[in-house]
Order: structure tokens, then C-alpha cells, then sequence
């Protein structure tokens, strides 16, 4: 897929990226301040332990003081059980924010997707779109389960203990954080390095993936040209690299824990070498003296800990910044009075609507496609309740006239009327509830027979499903599935034979009742059974209807009222069968191949 | 009797043997010398207590620093030996992995997922990495800082040490439990990412048919139901894992209350003076860690362990296509540096009563035809006739049955693949071409022509066709053709393909359908200036255009994987079969073209 563009890093931090991710947390202000505060607490409780034992030490051991040791002891576990329920419940509350937020996330994006318009789908691959459904958002979360967030946290956990150590006794507590700068310096440099080197890994491991994945979809072109050896060796070249650069990041992590280790023995030394001074002065007790002591051990694990969580921090970002990309991609074709109504979740009652004519007028379409024209200059009408074949070889542009009128892309001259109105100035639900599209390749969603004729629309009840199905004698198939109407469809329809699904999406058009039809008639042959079936069905779909249709086998137009004929993007004739016929163009040529082609097995596909 | 995975471990760790064990040696050290530094503490507390000089006291800092210094050395070339020999097996690893899927015949890659086997050769192969090296490296590590800090304790006070020890295995057992569960619940979690992905890709691919029924809310539902149903399965996770580092603090905390509570009092009692209760408490604190890392280090075996068995899968797939062990003059996959000028193969071909399956379907059935060498003959027929498997046979790109394929009367499956495929010049259906220069990718069968003789590869440009585009490219030759190709048009990819197969010069040319995307006038160009690499050489065209077969000293057509008709075009057209009517309907499409 789209190994490349998914590793490039960004920046770290970006401010303009943060502000925004921040803006997800408002509706859990509520969550957020009472984390914050659960947060706090438990930094403050995380700190008493070391005072705890300095206490312990000067108050009582040193008097021999069972009972107040045993005061003390009881304290601390109050202290354990408080710290608990504290860190758990902060923990679930971030986590659990965490997820209602990457589930709003989500739903904005696809929100977002169901609105952007067909271009954007032949821009943009598919698997690259679910990547930012998917692993995009789950990166950004990454933030609120790998501890970033908690990290933060322990910024708090770092100011108590320096006011801590300075109210026990400020010199001292001067003379530890001497070593602070000597910390930042290591952990600066650590970043750094690190930060340069995970991008040297990530750029070789992208390198590896790209060489596998183009390697593997190529092998047998690898294979017959005997590349094998030479492969390999380039191959194990991009490999030692990833290798290589691997062991450079490996030095740095080396150095870094006992980096940070001998900072924390240097504070440990003065404090011995300081401290034990105070005490032998008898400015300091020994008690405080060992407070400090643990103090100084918890004093390094949050800025450490910022350092290592550094690359989720960079990942999260550069998501981020993909995921806002896609967000403020605008919507290209939307219904003119705006948003909420096309998309509002009254379901629409089929057949129960005041219903408009119908009147298709064609009036100067053109269409370019990426600078590249398509359609040229395309006049023609139907008139409600006719059937109108369209025919025409490859490329001539046939598709595309469907994809016009249910707007999928917008015209770039001339206009498309629907009962004298521009389709542009229509409700965008409003114009595509006018038609049934039956394309040539049926698209069936995971779920059951069922639901798959009537798609999501709930006013579709159980007895018109039934009375689609059967109406297109899609019945008796159904029929004979273990579980009927209620068998599953498995993903793409995979379980059904073409011509069963092309029953079922006849069915599917009859019950959603559309004022006009629009066939995309499927090339690929089924069995002569099955055909007659598909046949008949036909009928059934187009009685009272009107009807357009993209024929390739010119058999199943004949009877139409009307044949438009399109060659190069241009309509070149219409008439009746009877009438091109007579005029011995390119629709004759065409009808001559097909009654050609008809009787041989071989041409069938070109 | 089989070898077990873990066995089939050893050989690629034995090469790293001096890495580990001198990594080992590292590992031992740091832990011992940081063990000293609780006595440390524990003289300069019971020091101060009586009263000491400032010397002494500088005498501690001194050994604190010191054994900082020394021991952070010893760890840092633990983790940079360990981890490095880590990185070096799995290149090691993806090395061979890579080498094996080279070995593996077409079928296996039309059976198996690309993303699939990539997955394997990164994931699962960063798993087994985990396992070898990280998990190998913490698991030594808690080792020997255990028996360490235990034996130092139990000699500071033995009782204190059962008594304050007794919450630590539950650590471990914690961590394992926890991992367990996480890991479970964590599968559920990915089943449902999964499930949602599918959501999401369904109406993705779908969209015209959502748009066209009105269905955008219906999906967005549909959406709502899955992204729900993945954040209540996270939430079971997130309750595991928020429970899980509280837990671990809860735990060890139970122990140092233990060790502070009876600790002191043995204290009180005159048992142990207070450094060595202060000694004793920072043992405690340096177990933590090990404990935790220890029911972590357990899970890492775990996965690493699963997905190696999922790499063997693949490694241990025997290659259905090799050079069988009659073979004849068997040379090893060489580094093809000289085009094969000196081939032994003149090129008659003959299929002698082939019938071809794949699994129970029947692709071929009896087909029987022989073309002498340097002579030319063309394949007709519709989709799914066999005609692409019939030319993959010649080098065995899948394995013909014996008895079946033969060249200059050798069966193909005696002589080795080299040799064969060296004397084969393939141009595929859908040509495959690589993110490369386009020399590169022209010169693909003899890599060393790039720098030899450059005036081969654009005298099969020339052949090909290709050159005049290749004049408008910005960088000419070295202009790269992009991932597959992709900034190529159809046509100019084919013809890439064919230079890429006619520079290896080869005894025997197959085009599969190798034209479709080119126009008929070029079409005409190429074949003329084909002819002429054609005269000494065998081919095979496919193709469904009558202009490109017509001049083929034979014709065959091929319906539903039988020989149908065989002759040359005169007598195939009088014969008035399937070939006749093909015949008429291109000419009719031409006239259609021309209006």
C-alpha cells in the first residue's frame, strides 16, 4: 500500500497541529479537570513514601517508638491504597478519553468521506483512506495509552519533590538540583540524536517494505529473468543499511540509562558528601538525609521518561496532520441549500412521495476529465416513462453520462435539467432518489440477503423486500439459501454467482421504487437459465418506468422507444432500431459486429 | 521426527555465539557492582550515626561515582552488544527469508496475500527479534540481579527478607496474568479493528452505489455500530491496563511497607542498625524493576515465539518448481554477468499431449503442437482458453507434467531452471516493470549490460520501439519509470518489456499478448523490426489482433483449454472456424474505428 507517505515524520511539535487536537477534549472538560486533579493527587501521594521512612527513621526508630512506628505503618498503607485508586482511576479516565476521543475522530473522518465527492475516490486509493480511519487515529491515541499524557503528569510529580526537598531543607535541595542541567544536557542530546537516527530507521525499514512488496508482486518477472542472485544482493544492501542504522540508534539508547544512572550517582554523592556534612553539623537529621536520598532516585524518571516517548509524540503529529489534511478537503459537489438536509436520517418512503415527471434534458453537456475531454457538447431529452438504449464502443463515454446525471461529478459545460430545473440547484438526496442504478459490477455489503435489497433504508419492510425479490424471481434462489432472506452475504458477495447477484440488485432497485431506472448492463455471461431469468426481470424492472439503458449486447435494446449512439465522446445518431438501421452508420457497423460476434465463442470479450 | 522451532533458533543465534556471550559477561557484571551500592549506603549511614570525618564521607561519594562509572559502562556495552547481535540476526533472517520467497514458484504468490507474507518478513520478524534479543537480554538480566540482591539481603537479615519477599513473586504472576489477559483481550480488540476496517473498505468501494441509493446515513450507522463496538472491546482493555501499573505499585509497595514496618522494628530491637535498614530498602527498589521486566520478558517469548512459527511456515515451504535432481548440467543461480551468447539451445519446441490442472480444475487438455527452431507460432483464443498457462509451461513458471513439455527434445522439467529460463525471452501479459531507471529495467536479465554495453539496451529500444519516447524523456534512459511503472503509459511499459526480453538475447521469444495496449501503426513497426531478431529464433506470439498472427508460419486456437484449430492463416480462413469469424469482426471493428 502506501508504505512511503506513511513513514515521513513532520516536526515533533507543532502548535497549530496541538491547538487543534486539544479542541477534541472539549466535550470531556468535565473528564479532563477531574483526570487533572485525580492526576495531582496521586503525585502528591506518590511523594509521602520517602517522607514516610525519614520520619520513621528520625521520629521513632531512632527513640525506639514502637507504637508511633506502628502509626507510621498504617499511614503508609492508607498511602498504598490511596495512590491505587488514584493512578487507577486517572489512568482508565485518560485511556477512556482517549477513546471516546478517537471514536469522535473517527466518526467526523467518515462523516467526512460519505460527503467528499467520486473525484476525491479515483484521487485517493482506498486502502490509503481506511489507513486514515484506522492506523492514523490509533496513533494519535498511542498519546493517551503509551503514557505521554501520563508523562506530562509526571512533570507534576517532578515539581512537588522540588518543592518537597526545598522545604525540608533548601541548601541541600540547591546543591541536588545542581545536577538538573547536566540531565537536560544528556536528555537534549539523547533527543537529538535519536530523533535523527529514527529517521534514518524508519527510512530504510520504508525502503525494505517498498523492495518486498514490489519484489514479491514481481517475482515471477524476477524469476524468468533469472534475477534472482542480483536481487538478493540488493536486498541484503538495503537490509545491512536498516541493520546499520539500527546500531547507531543503538549507541544512544546504550549510553543514555547510565548516563542518566551516573547523573543520579552524582546527586547521590553530593547529597552523601553535603548532606553528611549537615548531619555530622547537626544542621540535618539522618532521616531527612535518607528522604533525600529517595527523593533524588524518582527525581530523574519523568524527564527520562518525556525523552523515551519522544518518537510516539512525533508519530502522533505527523497523523494528526494527514487526518486534518482529509478533514479540510472541500466538498465538491454538495446540494445547494447545504448540508443538514442532505444528509438528514429521515429515511425515505418509497413509493410514498409525491412523485416528480422525470424530464431529462441534456442541453450542451460537456465533460473533461483532468484536462481530458470525455464528453462534447451532448444535447438530447427523455421524456418521462420512455426507454432510451445508449450504445456505443468503449471509451465513447457512455458511463459517464450516468455518472453526470446522478451528479457524481459535475457537468464543466452546459447544464442538466430535471423537470426544467438544473440539477445543480436540486437536493442532492432528493435528485439521486429519482433513479435506481443497476451498474454492471454489483457492489454487495457484508450482512444479509435482506439487507441487502433494502440497503439501510428501515421503511423498506420485510414484505416489500419480498415482493421485490420475487417480483424479479430473485425468490428462488433466496429460497433455497440456508436461512433465506436472512442467509449472509459474505464480504463482495463472494458466496453468489454473477447472475445471482445481478438478481439481487434488480430486487434491490424494484424496492427502493426510483422514477427512473438506470441500467448498466452487465458483459459477463451467465448460463442461458439464468440469462432468461436476468430477462424477464428486466421487463418487470422497466414496466412503467422510464428507462435508461447502457446496452452491450445490442439485443436487449431493439424494442426500446429511442438509441442514442456515442462515439469519441460525441452523440453521433439517435432513432428507433429500425431507423438507424437505415442509416447505415455506426450503429449498423455495431449491429453487425455484435450479430458477428454472436456466433463466435472467441470474440466474446473484445 | 520433526526439529523443534526453538531448535531451528540455534543456528542463526550460534553465529552471534561470541556477541551473546561476551554480552552475558557484560550483563553478569553491572548487576554485581551495582549491588554494592546499598552497602555503601549503609557504612556512610551507620557512619554518620556514630560521627565520622568528612574524608570518609568523600570516600563514599568517591565509590558511588566509581561503581556509577564502571557499571553504567558494563550495562552500556551489554545493551550495545545484546541488541546489536540482535539486529544482526535478523538481518540474518530476513536475509534467508527473502532468499526462500526468491526460491517459491508463481502459484505460491497467487495463493498467498502479498500483504500477507510482507507481514511476515517485518512483524512477525521484529517479534522474533524481541525474543532473541531484548527478552533474552531482561530475562538474564532479572536472573542475576535476583540471586544478587537476594544473597546480599538473606546475608543482611534473612528473616526480613522471606517475610518482605513474600508480595514479589506476586509481581511476576501479576505481570504474567495481566499479559495474559491484555494479550487476549487485545486479539479481540485488533478482530474488531478489523471488522471496522472491512466497514469502512465495503463502503469506500461501494460509494457509487451508496451515493446513487441514498444511503450515506444508513452507512454512517452502519459505521456508528462497528466504531462502537471497537470502544466498548477497548474498554475491557483499558480497564485491563489501567489496573495494571496500579496494580505493580500496589504490590511492591505492600513489600517496602513490610520491610519499613518490620524492619524498623528489628531496628528498634538492635537486630540491624539503620543503614542496613536504608541498604535493605534500596535492595528492595532495585528488584522491582527485574520482577516487572520478568512476567514482560515472558510474553515477548510468547509472541516471538508464535510468529516464528508463522516465518518457518513459509521457510518451510518446499519450492514446487526446481531443478530436479536428474537435471542436467546443474549450475547454481548465478549472477548472470554475459549474456548467454554461447546457448547450447537451438529452440524447437513441442508439446506432446498436455493436460494441465491446477488443484481439480482442468486448464488444458491434450494439447499436441511442435514448432521447429527459428520458426514462429501464434495463439488465439478467448479469455480463460489457457493461453497464458500454455506459454507460463515453456519456463515452468509453473511444472508441466514429464512427458509433456520438451525443448530441442529435453523434457523442461531435466534441464535446470537457469539454463532454461536464460534461453527463454518472456514478455508477460501485464508487463511488471520495477522502480528502476529505465536502463535498469531493460537491462533486468543481465544487469551488466548497464555498464558493458549501453548500446545493446537502446539497440533493443530501437527493436522495441521504445527510443523515440525515450528521446522526450527528461533524463533519457536514466529516466525512473516510477513503482510499477506508473509514470509509463500502457503501451510504452509493453514495449519496455519487450526490449527487456529481447536484449538477453534469447533462443526463444514468447510474447503473451505483449501488444494489446500499443496502436495498430506501431503495432505494425514493432513486428517488422521483431522479424528481423525473429529469423534465428523460435517465437511464440499471443495476441487477439489477426494483424499480428497473420504471418506466423503456424496458428493455433485455443477454446476452453483445447487444441481447436491448427494451421496457417489461408488455410484457417477457407477453413471458415473460429478463426474466420475473428477474422471478419476485426475487419468490421477497423472500418467502425476509421467512421
Amino acid at each position: 500500500m502506501s508504505f512511503h507517505e506513511e513513514e515521513v515524520l513532520g516536526k515533533a511539535y507543532d502548535a497549530r497541529l496541538m491547538r487543534r487536537l486539544l479542541g477534541y477534549l472539549r466535550p470531556y472538560r468535565l473528564w479532563v479537570a477531574v483526570a487533572l486533579l485525580a492526576l495531582m493527587a496521586d503525585a502528591l501521594l506518590q511523594l509521602t513514601p520517602p517522607y514516610l521512612v525519614g520520619i520513621a527513621i528520625d521520629r521513632y526508630i531512632s527513640v525506639k517508638d514502637l507504637n508511633g512506628l506502628r502509626g507510621i505503618a498504617a499511614l503508609y498503607l492508607a498511602v498504598l491504597v490511596g495512590a491505587f485508586s488514584l493512578e487507577y482511576a486517572q489512568t482508565y479516565m485518560m485511556q477512556m478519553m482517549g477513546q471516546r476521543i478517537m471514536f469522535d475522530m473517527r466518526m467526523q473522518i467518515y462523516r467526512h468521506l460519505q460527503r467528499l465527492d467520486l473525484a476525491f475516490y479515483d484521487r485517493n486509493p482506498v486502502g490509503r483512506l481506511m489507513t486514515r480511519v484506522t492506523t492514523d487515529v490509533d496513533v494519535i491515541n498511542d498519546l493517551f495509552t503509551s503514557g505521554v499524557v501520563a508523562a506530562f503528569g509526571d512533570m507534576f510529580m517532578l515539581a512537588g519533590i522540588m518543592g518537597r526537598l526545598l522545604w525540608m531543607d533548601w541548601r541541600l535541595a540547591l546543591i541536588t538540583f545542581s545536577v538538573l542541567p547536566l540531565i537536560v544536557g544528556v536528555a537534549q542530546w539523547f533527543r537529538r540524536n535519536v530523533r535523527d537516527s529514527y529517521r534514518k530507521v524508519r527510512t530504510w525499514i520504508a525502503r525494505i517494505n517498498a523492495f518486498l512488496n514490489e519484489h514479491i508482486n514481481g517475482m515471477p518477472t524476477v524469476q524468468l529473468f533469472r534475477r534472482e542472485a542480483f536481487n538478493f544482493a540488493r536486498f541484503d544492501d538495503i537490509n545491512a543499511r536498516h541493520r546499520d542504522a539500527n546500531v547507531d540508534q543503538i549507541f544512544y539508547y546504550a549510553v543514555f540509562y547510565p548516563a542518566i544512572e551516573f547523573v543520579s550517582a552524582i546527586a547521590s554523592a553530593l547529597i552523601i558528601w553535603y548532606g553528611g556534612g549537615f548531619v555530622l553539623r547537626g544542621s540535618l537529621t539522618l532521616g531527612s538525609l535518607v528522604a533525600f536520598l529517595l527523593y533524588s532516585g524518582r527525581f530523574f524518571r519523568p524527564i527520562s521518561d518525556m525523552s523515551e516517548k519522544f518518537n510516539t509524540l512525533q508519530a502522533a503529529m505527523a497523523s494528526s496532520e494527514r487526518i486534518f489534511q482529509l478533514l479540510d478537503t472541500p466538498v465538491a459537489i454538495q446540494s445547494p441549500n447545504l448540508e443538514p438536509r442532505a444528509l438528514s436520517l429521515e429515511p425515505r418512503v418509497p413509493g410514498r412521495e409525491p412523485r416528480a415527471p422525470g424530464h431529462i434534458v441534456f442541453d450542451d453537456v460537456s465533460f473533461a476529465y483532468a484536462a481530458e475531454p470525455v464528453l462534447r457538447n451532448v444535447s438530447f431529452d427523455v421524456r418521462p416513462g420512455e426507454r432510451v438504449g445508449i450504445v456505443g464502443a468503449t471509451g465513447a463515454g457512455k458511463s459517464t453520462l450516468i455518472s453526470l446525471l446522478l451528479r457524481f461529478y459535475d457537468v464543466t459545460g452546459g447544464r442538466i435539467l430535471i423537470d426544467g430545473i438544473d440539477s445543480r440547484r436540486m437536493d442532492l438526496r432528493e435528485l439521486r432518489s429519482l433513479f435506481g442504478l443497476v451498474l454492471q459490477d454489483v457492489h454487495l455489503f457484508s450482512g444479509t440477503i435482506a439487507g441487502n435489497i433494502r440497503l439501510g433504508n428501515e421503511a423498506i419492510d420485510d414484505a416489500r423486500v419480498l415482493q421485490a425479490a420475487r417480483a424479479v424471481h430473485a425468490d428462488q434462489f433466496i429460497e433455497k439459501l440456508p436461512g433465506g432472506y436472512g442467509a449472509p452475504v459474505a464480504e463482495r458477495g463472494a458466496t453468489l454467482s454473477v447472475g445471482q447477484k445481478q438478481l439481487l440488485s434488480f430486487a434491490r432497485a424494484l424496492a427502493f421504487d426510483p422514477r427512473v431506472l438506470i441500467l448498466d448492463e452487465a458483459t459477463s455471461s451467465v448460463d442461458t437459465e439464468t440469462e432468461l431469468l436476468i430477462r424477464d426481470a428486466l421487463r418487470v424492472l422497466m414496466a412503467g418506468r422510464t428507462t435508461l439503458a447502457i446496452a452491450h449486447r445490442l439485443s436487449t435494446i431493439q424494442d426500446m422507444d429511442k438509441i442514442l449512439v456515442f462515439h469519441k465522446g460525441k452523440l453521433r445518431e439517435a432513432g428507433s432500431h429500425q431507423e438507424l438501421l437505415g442509416l447505415r452508420g455506426i450503429y449498423y457497423k455495431l449491429f453487425q459486429l455484435q450479430y458477428k460476434a454472436a456466433n463466435s465463442p472467441v470474440g466474446a470479450n473484445r | 521426527m520433526k526439529v523443534t522451532p526453538v531448535r531451528r533458533l540455534l543456528p542463526y543465534m550460534s553465529r552471534y555465539r561470541r556477541e551473546f556471550l561476551l554480552g552475558f559477561a557484560c550483563l553478569v557484571i553491572s548487576p554485581a557492582l551495582f549491588a554494592v551500592v546499598p552497602r555503601v549506603l549503609q557504612f556512610a549511614i551507620d557512619d554518620l550515626s556514630r560521627g565520622v570525618t568528612r574524608a570518609k564521607l568523600a570516600e563514599y561519594s568517591g565509590l558511588l561515582l566509581l561503581i556509577a562509572a564502571v557499571g553504567g559502562y558494563f550495562r552500556y556495552q551489554m545493551r550495545r552488544i545484546i541488541i546489536s547481535a540482535s539486529r544482526g540476526f535478523e538481518y540474518d533472517l530476513r536475509n534467508d527469508f527473502f532468499a526462500h520467497l526468491e526460491r517459491l514458484p508463481l502459484a505460491y504468490f497467487q495463493a498467498n496475500r502479498t500483504g500477507d507474507l510482507m507481514s511476515r518478513a517485518t512483524n512477525d520478524l521484529s517479534a522474533v527479534r524481541m525474543m532473541v534479543g531484548p527478552a533474552v537480554m531482561y530475562l538474564a538480566n532479572t536472573v542475576v540481579t535476583a540471586v544478587v540482591s537476594l544473597s546480599l539481603m538473606f546475608a543482611l537479615d534473612p528473616r526480613l527478607t522471606l517475610i518482605a519477599l513474600i508480595p514479589l513473586p506476586l509481581v511476576s504472576i501479576a505481570v504474567r496474568l495481566f499479559g495474559t489477559a491484555i494479550h487476549k483481550t487485545f486479539e479481540q480488540v485488533q478482530e474488531r479493528l478489523a471488522a471496522m476496517s472491512a466497514v469502512v473498505q465495503e463502503s469506500l468501494t461501494g460509494v457509487r452505489v451508496v451515493r446513487a441509493y441514498g444511503q450515506e446515513s444508513a452507512e454512517i450507522e452502519r459505521f456508528r455500530a462497528s466504531n462502537e463496538d471497537y470502544l466498548s472491546h477497548n474498554r475491557r482493555l483499558t480497564r485491563l491496563q489501567g489496573a495494571f501499573f496500579p496494580t505493580m505499585s500496589m504490590l511492591l509497595g505492600v513489600s517496602a511497607l513490610l520491610a519499613l514496618w518490620l524492619g524498623s522494628r528489628r531496628v528498634v530491637s538492635g537486630r540491624i542498625t539503620v543503614g542496613q535498614f536504608v541498604a535493605f530498602n534500596a535492595y528492595l527498589a532495585q528488584l522491582a524493576w527485574p520482577m516487572i521486566a520478568f512476567g514482560w520478558v515472558t510474553n515477548l517469548m510468547e509472541r516471538g515465539m508464535a510468529s516464528w512459527k508463522r516465518m518457518l511456515e513459509v521457510m518451510d515451504t518446499e519450492p514446487s518448481v526446481k531443478d530436479e535432481p536428474g537435471a542436467l548440467s546443474p549450475e547454481p543461480l548465478a549472477l548472470s554477468l554475459a549474456p548467454l551468447t554461447q546457448s547450447p539451445t537451438r529452440g524447437a519446441i513441442e508439446f506432446r499431449d498436455l493436460t494441465f490442472a491446477f488443484g481439480e480444475q482442468v486448464v488444458l487438455s491434450h494439447v499436441s503442437f511442435a514448432i521447429p527452431a527459428g520458426e514462429t507460432l501464434a495463439i488465439v483464443g478467448g479469455t480463460g482458453s489457457g493461453k497464458t498457462t500454455l506459454v507460463n509451461l515453456l519456463p515452468r513458471l509453473h511444472n508441466p507434467p514429464r512427458g509433456t513439455v520438451f525443448i530441442d527434445g529435453r523434457d523442461v522439467r531435466d534441464i535446470p531452471l537457469a539454463e532454461l529460463r536464460a534461453a527463454i525471452g518472456f514478455v508477460p501479459q501485464e508487463p511488471f516493470l520495477f522502480s528502476d531507471t529505465l536502463a535498469d529495467n531493460i537491462a533486468f536479465g543481465v544487469p551488466a549490460l548497464k555498464v558493458r554495453r549501453p548500446l545493446a539496451i537502446s539497440a533493443a529500444a530501437e527493436i522495441a520501439q521504445l527510443d523515440k519516447d525515450v528521446a522526450d524523456f527528461p533524463n533519457g534512459y536514466d529516466t525512473m519509470v516510477g513503482e510499477r511503472g506508473i509514470t509509463l503509459s500502457g503501451g510504452q511499459k509493453q514495449r519496455a518489456a519487450i526490449a527487456r526480453a529481447v536484449v538477453i538475447d534469447p533462443r526463444i521469444l514468447v510474447l503473451d499478448d505483449a501488444l494489446s495496449a500499443v496502436d495498430t501503426y506501431t503495432e505494425e513497426e514493432i513486428l517488422a523490426r521483431l522479424r528481423g531478431v525473429m529469423r534465428e529464433r523460435t517465437s511464440i506470439i499471443i495476441s487477439h489482433r489477426i494483424s499480428t498472427v497473420r504471418d506466423a508460419d503456424q496458428i493455433i486456437v485455443l477454446d476452453n483449454g483445447r487444441l481447436v484449430e491448427h494451421g496457417k492463416h489461408q488455410e484457417l480462413i477457407v477453413r471458415g472456424g473460429v478463426y474466420a469469424e475473428l477474422y471478419k469482426k476485426q475487419l468490421l471493428e477497423e472500418e467502425l474505428a476509421a467512421s
